[in-house]
C-alpha cells in the first residue's frame, strides 16, 4: 500500500522532462456542425519558451488547444510531449485529460468561484502530502505576488489578480506544457507586461513549451520566440515573429499582419546588382512603376505586393530630392479618424481602376497639411516598404 | 375537534424518508441527464417527467400491481419477508419516490447543466477525476438547485393523496397520512376537524418552503461556501 502510494506520487510529481518538445503530427479535427464543415489539420513542433498561435477568430486556435488538452477528441494524428504520447490514433492512445499534465488557462480563466484564492491554487495538488501542498501553494503565491490574496474569495478579485491566480493554479501542478487561450486579452498593457515577466521568470526555471493564443499583432511581435500562423484550420506560416510578420510570403498572413494595401504587379525588370527590381502596376491612367526588393521570379512573372498604411508618406506637392524611389500621384477620397491615427484613402489615378491606397497619418499631420477629401497628394514609398508575396490562388 | 397527530408524524416521516432517498438516487440520474450525450436521452427525460402529468391514481395503480403478489417484484419481496409490500409504509415510500422523482431530478439536472463547463474542464486539466470534479465543483455550485429539489420533494410528499390511497390505503399509524385523514373527516362531515388539519398542513408546508428558500437566497450566493 505504502509502496503503491509512493510510486503513484512519483509519477504524478516527477519533474517535466526538461527541454521536451511538443510535437503535433497530422492532427485532424472535424467540426461537422460548423457551416461549411470546418477541418483543423496541422503539424508542428513547439519547443520550450513562448510559441505564439496567431490567427483570426474561427481559425481553429481553441479547437487545437482543446485537442492537445484532451477536451476534444481528434479524428486523426498524434500528439506527444517529448517521449510522452498523449494521443495517437494508430496505437489507440488517448490519455484522459486529468492524466495529461497539460496546463490550460482559458480566456474566461474559470476560477472556482466558491473557493478562496488559496483553495483554487491548491486544487490540483491533492496527490501531495499536506505539508508539501502548503509549501508549494505558498511559494507559487509568492512567485506570482498574490500571497496577500490567499484568503480572499475568487469572486472578489480584479482582472489582473484573477489572471495571476489562474496562472498560479495551473503552474503549481508542474505541467509539462502550458496552453494559454488569450487569458490576458482584457488587460492593460503595463499589467500584462508585468504578468508576462513573472511567467518568463517561472519558465526560465521550468523550461516548458508555452502555446499562447492571440489575435493581436503587437503581442506577436512583443512576446514570441516562435510564431505559428493559423487560418481556416491550416498553418500558413511559422518562424520568428520578425520573419513571419514583417516579411510575410503569403497574402493571408500579410492581411493578418496588418498590410492594408495589397495589389497585383508584373515584374518589368530585375537588377540583381542593386538587389532591386521594377514592378509594373497597370491601370487606366497608364502603368505605374514601383521599385521593390529583389525576389525570385523572372521578368514577366506576376506577384502580389503588400504595403503597410503606416509605411507610406504623404506630400501635398510633388516632392524632389528624395531617397525614396517611389512617388505616386493621387487624390484623397476620404479621411477617417480612428483613435489617434487618421486613415486616408487615396485614389491613385494611374493605378488599377478603382484601386485606393490606405495611408495612416497622425492628427497633427492631417491638420498641418490641411488635408481634406479631394486634395491632390503624392504618395512616397520606400523600396523596402514593398513586400512581395506569392500570388494568391 | 381533535388533530390526528399520529397522521402528522407519519406524513413527516414519509416526506423526510422520500427526500433523503431521492437525494441519493436523484443526483446520479440528474447528472446523467445533464451531461449525457446519448441521442435518445430525451426518452429518459420524458419518462422521469411522467409523474407530473399522470393522474396519481394511474401511477398508484401500477405501483400497487407491481408490489402485489402477481408481479415478480412482489413475489420476490413476499418470499423474502413473508408479506406483501402493498399497504405497508415501505410500499408507500416506493410509490412516493416514483411520484416525486421529477420534482427532485429536474431542479438537480437544471442546476448541474447551468454550471459553467469551463469550470468542469479546468478541474479536469488540474488532474481531478470526474468524481472529484462532481463533489468539489459541480455539486457545491448546484446547491441552490439541490435545495430547491429537496424542498419541492418534501412539500409534494407532504400533500400527496392519490398514490397513498392506492398503494397504502388507510391504516392508522402505518399508511394513514394527513391528506387521507382530511379526506376521511370530510367524508364523515367533520368539517371543523378537516379545516383545522388542513390549515395546519398548509402552514407547515409554507413554513418549510419559506425557510428553505430564504436560506437558499442568503447563504449560497455570496462568498465561498462555509468559509467566513
Amino acid at each position: 500500500m505504502y509502496q503503491a502510494e509512493l510510486a503513484n506520487e512519483k509519477t504524478a510529481t516527477a519533474p517535466a522532462d526538461p527541454g521536451a518538445v511538443l510535437r503535433i503530427d497530422n492532427l485532424v479535427k472535424r467540426l461537422p456542425n460548423q457551416p461549411g464543415e470546418f477541418i483543423l489539420d496541422v503539424s508542428f513542433d513547439a519547443a520550450a519558451g513562448f510559441n505564439i498561435l496567431f490567427g483570426p477568430s474561427g481559425a481553429g486556435k481553441t479547437t487545437l488547444l482543446d485537442s492537445i488538452a484532451g477536451l476534444a477528441k481528434p479524428d486523426a494524428g498524434r500528439i506527444a510531449i517529448g517521449e510522452h504520447v498523449l494521443f495517437d490514433l494508430l496505437s489507440r492512445i488517448d490519455v484522459p485529460v486529468a492524466l495529461r499534465r497539460v496546463g490550460y488557462v482559458f480566456q474566461s480563466l474559470a476560477l472556482f468561484p466558491h473557493m478562496t484564492v488559496e483553495d483554487n491554487v491548491r486544487y490540483g495538488l491533492t496527490h501531495l502530502p499536506d505539508a508539501d501542498r502548503a509549501q508549494r501553494t505558498k511559494s507559487i503565491l509568492e512567485g506570482f505576488r498574490i500571497a496577500h490574496l490567499a484568503k480572499r474569495s475568487a469572486r472578489q478579485l480584479s482582472g489582473g489578480e484573477s489572471q495571476r491566480v489562474a496562472l498560479a493554479r495551473t503552474l503549481v501542478t508542474d505541467p509539462s506544457l502550458l496552453l494559454l487561450d488569450e487569458p490576458l486579452a482584457a488587460l492593460d498593457a503595463p499589467i500584462k507586461a508585468r504578468i508576462f515577466d513573472d511567467l518568463r521568470e517561472w519558465n526560465s526555471v521550468h523550461g516548458i513549451p508555452i502555446l499562447y493564443v492571440t489575435h493581436s499583432r503587437e503581442e506577436v511581435l512583443a512576446l514570441g520566440d516562435h510564431v505559428i500562423v493559423l487560418d481556416a484550420g491550416r498553418i500558413l506560416a511559422q518562424g520568428t515573429p520578425h520573419d513571419v510578420m514583417s516579411a510575410p510570403t503569403q497574402e493571408t498572413v500579410a492581411q493578418l499582419a496588418g498590410f492594408e494595401n495589397i495589389f497585383t504587379a508584373v515584374v518589368e525588370a530585375v537588377r540583381p546588382e542593386r538587389g532591386t527590381m521594377t514592378c509594373r502596376i497597370s491601370g487606366d491612367g497608364g502603368p505605374v512603376l514601383l521599385e521593390t526588393p529583389l525576389v525570385r521570379g523572372g521578368v514577366g512573372s506576376t506577384l502580389r505586393i503588400g504595403i503597410r498604411a503606416g509605411d507610406i508618406l504623404l506630400a501635398t506637392s510633388a516632392p524632389v530630392g528624395l531617397s525614396a524611389r517611389n512617388v505616386i500621384p493621387g487624390r484623397i477620397t476620404s479621411l477617417d479618424q480612428r483613435d489617434v491615427i487618421v486613415a486616408a484613402r487615396v485614389n491613385c489615378r494611374a493605378m488599377q481602376p478603382g484601386l485606393e491606397m490606405e495611408v495612416h497619418l497622425t492628427l497633427a499631420a492631417r491638420d498641418s497639411l490641411q488635408l481634406a477629401p479631394g486634395k491632390e497628394v503624392w504618395l512616397v514609398i520606400k523600396t523596402h516598404s514593398c513586400h512581395l508575396m506569392q500570388a494568391h490562388g | 375537534m381533535s388533530i390526528d397527530w399520529q397522521a402528522f408524524a407519519l406524513t413527516l416521516q414519509l416526506a423526510v424518508a422520500v427526500s433523503a432517498i431521492l437525494l441519493v438516487l436523484g443526483l446520479p440520474v440528474a447528472y446523467w441527464i445533464a451531461f449525457s450525450r446519448w441521442r435518445l436521452k430525451f426518452l429518459v427525460e420524458a419518462l422521469v417527467a411522467l409523474p407530473i402529468v399522470l393522474p396519481p391514481t394511474v401511477l398508484g395503480f401500477y405501483v400497487l400491481v407491481a408490489l402485489g403478489p402477481r408481479s415478480p417484484l412482489g413475489r420476490w419481496w413476499i418470499s423474502l419477508t413473508g408479506h406483501t409490500l402493498a399497504f405497508t409504509f415501505t410500499g408507500l415510500v416506493i410509490g412516493s419516490l416514483l411520484y416525486s422523482l421529477p420534482f427532485a431530478v429536474q431542479p438537480f439536472a437544471a442546476s448541474f447543466a447551468a454550471v459553467d463547463r469551463k469550470l468542469i474542464a479546468a478541474s479536469a486539466t488540474l488532474g481531478a477525476s470526474p468524481l472529484r470534479t462532481f463533489f468539489r465543483i459541480t455539486l457545491p455550485l448546484s446547491i441552490p438547485g439541490v435545495i430547491t429539489g429537496l424542498a419541492l420533494t418534501f412539500a409534494h410528499t407532504m400533500g400527496e393523496f392519490g398514490v397513498v390511497l392506492m398503494v397504502g390505503g388507510n391504516i392508522p399509524g402505518v399508511t394513514r397520512t394527513v391528506s387521507i385523514d382530511i379526506f376521511d373527516r370530510v367524508q364523515s362531515s367533520d368539517y371543523a376537524g378537516a379545516n383545522a388539519t388542513a390549515l395546519l398542513l398548509l402552514l407547515l408546508c409554507f413554513a418549510v418552503l419559506a425557510v428553505v428558500y430564504g436560506v437558499n437566497h442568503k447563504a449560497w450566493q455570496i462568498g465561498p461556501a462555509g468559509r467566513a
